[in-house]
């Protein structure tokens, strides 16, 4: 086990990520809703640059109660990572794609200590 | 104080991709994928890649034979502002391929090169040594919607425009580059013509009809285009697309569900009317080759044609087996976008196709569902020699290309 300090908690953004290379492996970190998630940059799909992809809230499509609907919206509680190769999408907290739960990031342990982000591998 | 020992980790020169993000960069993931799974040996032809040749449109007009259109079109690019590219007629769903910029390398790629190498040469070369790739085959892009422009002139001016530029200025200055180049298909002399007069050029392959059309691909008209085109022995592709116009797709709301009906859809129309015709009897040795339509099709339409000709074979005398024997055993296809989901579907479709002779691998690279060659490897149901076969050899066999290894990885 080998720990690397990634950068400051005031270095990323709320929200917002940052990308960076820790021995042999290179991990994302995301800061959304006051927390922080880490995930391996290796795309559930076919291994793609997932986490140097953009940032977008999820999308939903609110229904009315007779069934119909009348247009988009970003869902501000749910932030999703997408891949930049293929635009799969997943949810930065629980590293799950929103349309196969079996398809997920391999996360890395964070440990936020002293105002600095450390990543466990 | 952290009572820890740590290293400090580095931040990755490419925090967030973007249209500026070199393909080098882009793809390094590919290239590391390539290089484990031993790729540096094995003879790869990515049979499907594009380039976006209405970056260099003000180029392109340049080789219109007609003069009087060439001046209108290089007036049009210099003056005219806020309008699409002169001549091209494109389609509503272009602006959607990007998904509002969440795969921006959909919506363009804006990287820097090196002067003195034309930009599409050094593009294509960077994506071949990402995904492991020795000859690249490339093609248009927004031109796969010219054989919809109500002009059928438009079609031979900007087809043959896009052919002398291609062999002139991205052909020639690497050998690893290869097409099938444009045939103005709604235009069956002008289709003989381009192939008289360009199917010998350095680097040209084969032929090209983007399968986005209305067009009897079985009219009497077009007879003498396929003799020529067996006589020479090089394949004959249908490129498909997308054409959200169709009536057929009149309902489709979402550009998923009209990109991935519309792909399958030309071509089924097309593969329908060829066999159903008997242009494989016709025209036994010519190779006719499916682009850019998944594989998913091609056991559906298998089972329907076969089903439906034995209750009705009056209806193509021509036929001498099933219609699904002629697909196998005539037609090759690429493997983009394979569906791969489902596993034992996939097994299936590659089997019913016989892929080990038939499937030709191909990227798409740089469309947003393109394919890496480790699509093919890493399928566990393949032996070796099917594997590369499909990554390189088959193409290699009806193309008849060196199989010297070519990159480096
Ligand atoms: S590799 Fe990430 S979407 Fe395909």
């Amino acid at each position: 086990m080998a720990e690397y300090l990634v950068c400051g908690v005031d270095d990323i953004p709320e929200p917002g990520h940052r990308v960076v290379q820790c021995g042999e492996a290179e991990i994302g970190v995301f800061r959304f809703g006051g927390e922080f998630h880490a995930w391996h940059n290796s795309c559930a799909h076919r291994q793609g640059p997932v986490c140097q992809g953009r940032l977008y809230h999820r999308v939903v499509e609110p229904l009315a109660n007779d069934g119909t609907v009348r247009m988009l919206a970003h869902d501000p509680e749910r932030l999703h990572i997408v891949c930049p190769w293929h635009g799969y999408e997943f949810d930065v907290v629980t590293g799950q794609s929103p349309g196969d739960g079996s398809l997920k990031l391999r996360r890395v342990e964070l440990r936020v200590q002293d105002g600095e982000i450390y990543a466990v591998l | 104080m952290n009572d820890k020992m740590f290293e400090k980790a580095n931040e990755l020169s490419v925090q967030q991709v973007d249209v500026y993000t070199d393909t080098r960069d882009l793809l390094a993931h590919a290239r590391v994928n390539a290089r484990r799974r031993g790729f540096q040996d094995w003879f790869i032809c990515d049979v499907d890649a594009h380039h976006v040749e209405t970056v260099h449109w003000h180029e392109i007009i340049e080789y219109i034979e007609d003069p009087v259109i060439r001046e209108q079109a290089l007036m049009y690019q210099k003056e005219r502002i806020g309008a699409p590219p002169y001549g091209l007629n494109g389609d509503l769903g272009l602006r959607y391929q990007d998904v509002g910029g969440r795969i921006p390398h959909q919506s363009g790629q804006r990287e820097k090169t090196e002067p003195g190498v034309h930009r599409d040469v050094t593009l294509t070369r960077r994506a071949m040594e990402s995904l492991g790739v020795d000859v690249m085959v490339v093609f248009p892009t927004p031109m796969l919607f010219l054989g919809l422009h109500p002009q059928p002139e438009m079609e031979v001016w900007l087809g043959r425009a896009y052919n002398r530029w291609l062999i002139e200025r991205i052909l020639s200055a690497d050998d690893r580059i290869k097409t099938m180049i444009y045939l103005p298909f709604n235009s069956p002399d002008e289709a003989v013509r381009m192939v008289e007069e360009f199917g010998d050029a350095p680097g040209v392959i084969g032929f090209c009809i983007t399968s986005t059309r209305h067009k009897a691909v079985h009219h009497n008209d077009y007879m003498k285009l396929y003799a020529m085109i067996e006589e020479r022995g090089k394949p004959l592709s249908f490129h498909a697309g997308y054409h959200w116009q169709d009536p057929s797709l009149a309902t489709v709301n979402r550009f998923l569900g009209m990109h991935a009906l519309g792909f399958a859809w030309c071509n089924i129309v097309h593969m329908t009317n060829w066999v159903l015709n008997g242009i494989p009897e016709r025209f036994p040795k010519l190779k006719s080759i499916w682009i850019e339509s998944g594989l998913a099709w091609v056991p559906f339409l298998m089972q329907r044609l076969d089903d439906q000709y034995l209750m009705r074979s009056s209806e193509a005398p021509h036929l001498k087996r099933l219609p699904s024997e002629y697909m196998r055993e005539h037609c090759w296809y690429t493997t983009q976008p394979m569906e791969t989901h489902n596993k034992k579907a996939l097994a299936n479709t590659l089997e019913m196709i016989n892929a080990e002779t038939q499937l030709l691998y191909a990227s798409d690279w740089p469309h947003f569902d393109f394919d890496l060659p480790q699509e093919i490897s890493d399928l566990p149901f393949l032996s070796e020699q099917a594997k590369r076969n499909i990554l390189g050899l088959n193409a290699a066999r009806i193309f008849g290309l060196d199989t010297t290894l070519r990159k480096s990885l």
